[in-house]
């Protein structure tokens, strides 16, 4: 049982979606494939509902558009490395245009 | 095969689409496109057995996807994005631990756990506002589908490999799920939906499948695997057939089959009329492989390559290289014999997937054909330079679809020039003098004929959509199908006001819609004067047959009696007791059980 645990401030961060379309289908593969690597648990929320950031299908479901604010949210300290990455995944709009390798 | 229980014989009519008769076992397909899934248990002891088999399964699939990236040219390589999506889908968790889990929860078999899983992701993306997001319920459906044929293809080869072909019965077919059924593995089409016109049963003619439509009510009489009867011609259906209805169709089809290699023997002879008048009788086809049976059956070239195929269920739309390759492969063959390649005719039926701008409410007077690949000139040119460039090997000529007014002509043909010009600088060989046509199915383009023909050098008439547009008949409705004319003497007119115009404007007026492979359309079409038939392959036998039992002459004298007639029903029956007997006795010896 990790002390911060319970200090939901230091495992989450709220990041506004920057790229000009949403989280659409490959941001959200994006985000699954960090969230993927986390020990615990990687939530993202908005207003309504809170999805399993590892699964694109769960992401999509939440129909974020442009512009929306999302938070982002770990189970594990451990997996702030994975936070961070999401977040700045985010803030750079995704580098979209460009191709992933 | 067990008969255990002796069930009753049911029969049920619908619309002869497709002749031929054939007897085998039915498979239903649902409305989604989707098999039907049945449910079974899994024992306790094999759900590890079961689990396995959707993990092979999702395997499968994801090596099919990483060779469909990796044998994508580098150049479009960003298109294939969205399989690169498909692959992580396959194993994400809403689908791959779901499933996973209703299998060890609910000891159900993978395929229903599956479908279970989809149906429900399915709704959730449907009911969201925003219209990409509900778009992406398509991509949740491909990768299932993946999935679900492997589960099931792995299961097949476990049953038993022989005899696998299949009935198949649904609800209606798209062309998208025609365009993805093995058609090898087919016997037969059974519809609830469609009619004579509808790309169904022009499918199953073309490939010569037996087809019976418009049934209504087939999927819910017929199960999996009930053995049935369909008769093509007759437009009937039998499920759980007799023992006397079996012994009967049986040797129905033995018939058949010989008249049809009877036929198709006479059918490489040129059609000469009696006063020696050539006609040439060419075949239509959409899938490069039916080339084969347009030869067969002695077609003197192709007059309708359909080219939308190349456009369907697939992510992006074919490079110029791809294009190239299938239209050199049908008119390398066909050579010196033409081929009419007629470019894109999208619809609402026929869609391109991944883009879908809108729906429209009345797709067969929105934006298609040549409306829709004017407006996306880039779509447009890369067909264009692959029907020029595949011209250097053979005799192409290019034919463009549904157009309605002048303007329309010139802006393509500048296109087309400046499309031709490129190559031309780039030193890429290509037939500068290809003909250029047009199709006349809009009535617009048939009252200014006069005009349009100084612009081309050919015009092909449709008949399929000119009678529909004509007299505002949608094909594939049953309540107004019967007003479906091709007879009606406002179609009649129409086409000998065509090959006037062309006539005195010194070019050539073919057809290639259903009418032109009608035998009883013959006598007509010779008398107007129309230069060329372009048909379903395996009409062109007994096409030529007609054709050469007929004088031209004294069809002109017979049409001036048919254009006196005021209704579809005096047209017919004009025709029927000039030449009825003529096509029973002679082309068709009517087989009567």
């Amino acid at each position: 049982m990790s002390i911060m645990r319970n200090n939901s401030e230091l495992l989450s961060k709220d990041v506004i979606i920057a790229n000009t379309l949403g989280l659409h289908a490959r941001p959200a593969a994006e985000i699954a494939k960090l969230a993927k690597k986390a020990c615990k648990g990687v939530w993202i929320s908005n207003d309504s509902q809170t999805v399993d950031a590892s699964s694109i299908i769960d992401i999509l479901t939440m129909g974020c558009g442009p512009g929306s604010r999302v938070t982002i949210k770990i189970d594990d300290a451990g997996d702030m490395a994975v936070l961070d990455a999401i977040v700045k995944l985010v803030e750079t709009g995704f580098k979209e245009q460009t191709n992933n390798a | 095969m067990p008969e255990t229980e002796m069930q009753e014989e049911i029969r049920i009519n619908g619309i002869a689409a497709s002749p031929g008769i054939c007897i085998g076992k039915a498979y239903l397909v649902d409305r989604e496109g989707v098999d039907v899934v049945t449910k079974y248990r899994i024992d306790e002891k094999k759900i590890e057995k079961e689990k396995k088999r959707f993990r092979t399964a999702v395997r499968n699939a994801q090596d099919e996807l990483k060779a469909i990236i990796d044998n994508t040219p580098e150049e479009i390589r960003q298109h294939t994005n969205i399989f690169e999506i498909h692959v992580a889908l396959l194993k994400d968790k809403m689908l791959y631990g779901k499933t996973l889990d209703i299998i060890e929860q609910e000891k159900v078999n993978a395929e229903w756990a599956l479908k279970s899983v989809v149906s429900e992701a399915k709704t959730i993306f449907r009911n969201m506002d925003d219209d990409y997001f509900k778009e992406r319920a398509a991509d949740i459906v491909h990768v299932s589908e993946r999935i679900m044929r492997n589960l099931v293809g792995a299961e097949l080869v476990d049953i038993s490999e022989i005899n696998k072909r299949v009935i198949l019965v649904a609800h209606d077919l798209s062309p998208t799920d025609t365009s993805q059924i093995k058609l090898e593995k087919i016997k037969g089409f059974i519809t609830d939906k469609g009619g004579k016109a509808s790309h169904t049963s022009i499918i199953a003619r073309s490939l010569e499948i037996p087809a019976v439509l418009g049934l209504e009510k087939a999927t819910h009489l017929i199960r999996n695997d009930d053995l049935i009867i369909v008769d093509g011609k007759q437009g009937i259906v039998i499920i759980n057939p007799s023992e006397k209805s079996l012994l009967e169709f049986e040797e129905l089809r033995g018939r058949y089959e010989e008249q049809k290699a009877l036929i198709s023997r006479s059918g490489q002879a040129p059609a000469l009329t009696k006063d020696g008048i050539r006609m040439e009788v060419m075949g239509n086809i959409e899938l490069p492989e039916e080339v084969v049976s347009v030869m067969d059956y002695g077609g003197d070239g192709i007059g309708l390559y359909r080219t939308e195929f190349q456009y369907l269920s697939r992510p992006y739309f074919p490079t110029e290289t791809e294009l190239f390759d299938k239209y050199r492969d049908v008119v390398e063959i066909m050579a010196p014999k033409p081929v009419t390649i007629r470019t894109l005719d999208i619809n609402g039926d026929k869609a391109v997937s991944y883009t879908v701008d809108s729906e429209e409410d009345n797709p067969a007077l929105g934006l298609r054909a040549i409306r829709y690949c004017l407006k996306k000139p880039d779509v447009f040119k890369t067909q264009l330079r692959a029907i020029l460039r595949a011209s250097a090997y053979g005799n192409v000529r290019i034919l463009f679809p549904m157009i309605s007014n002048y303007e329309e002509i010139i802006e393509t043909k500048n296109i087309l020039r400046d499309v031709s010009e490129e190559l031309y600088k780039n030193g890429v060989p290509f037939k500068e003098d290809i003909e250029v046509g047009i199709m006349i199915e809009v009535p617009s383009a048939v009252i200014l004929s006069d005009i349009m023909a100084e612009e081309v050098d050919f015009f092909s008439i449709g008949t399929n959509d000119l009678i529909q547009y004509s007299l505002a008949i949608d094909r594939g409705n049953r309540k107004v199908a019967h007003l479906y004319q091709p007879f009606n003497p406002a179609v009649i007119r129409m086409i000998k006001q065509v090959v006037a115009s062309g006539r005195d404007k010194g070019i050539k007026t073919y057809m290639c819609g259903e009418m032109a492979g009608d035998l009883l359309a013959m006598p007509i079409l010779l008398g107007f004067g129309v230069d060329e038939l372009s048909m379903n392959p395996q009409s062109i036998p007994a096409a030529k047959q007609m054709i050469r039992m007929l004088d031209s002459s004294e069809m002109k004298v017979f049409t001036s009696e048919v254009l006196k007639q005021k209704t579809s029903k005096d047209v017919l029956a004009l025709l029927k007791s000039a030449y009825g007997s003529l096509i029973s006795d002679h082309v068709y010896a009517e087989q009567q059980p």
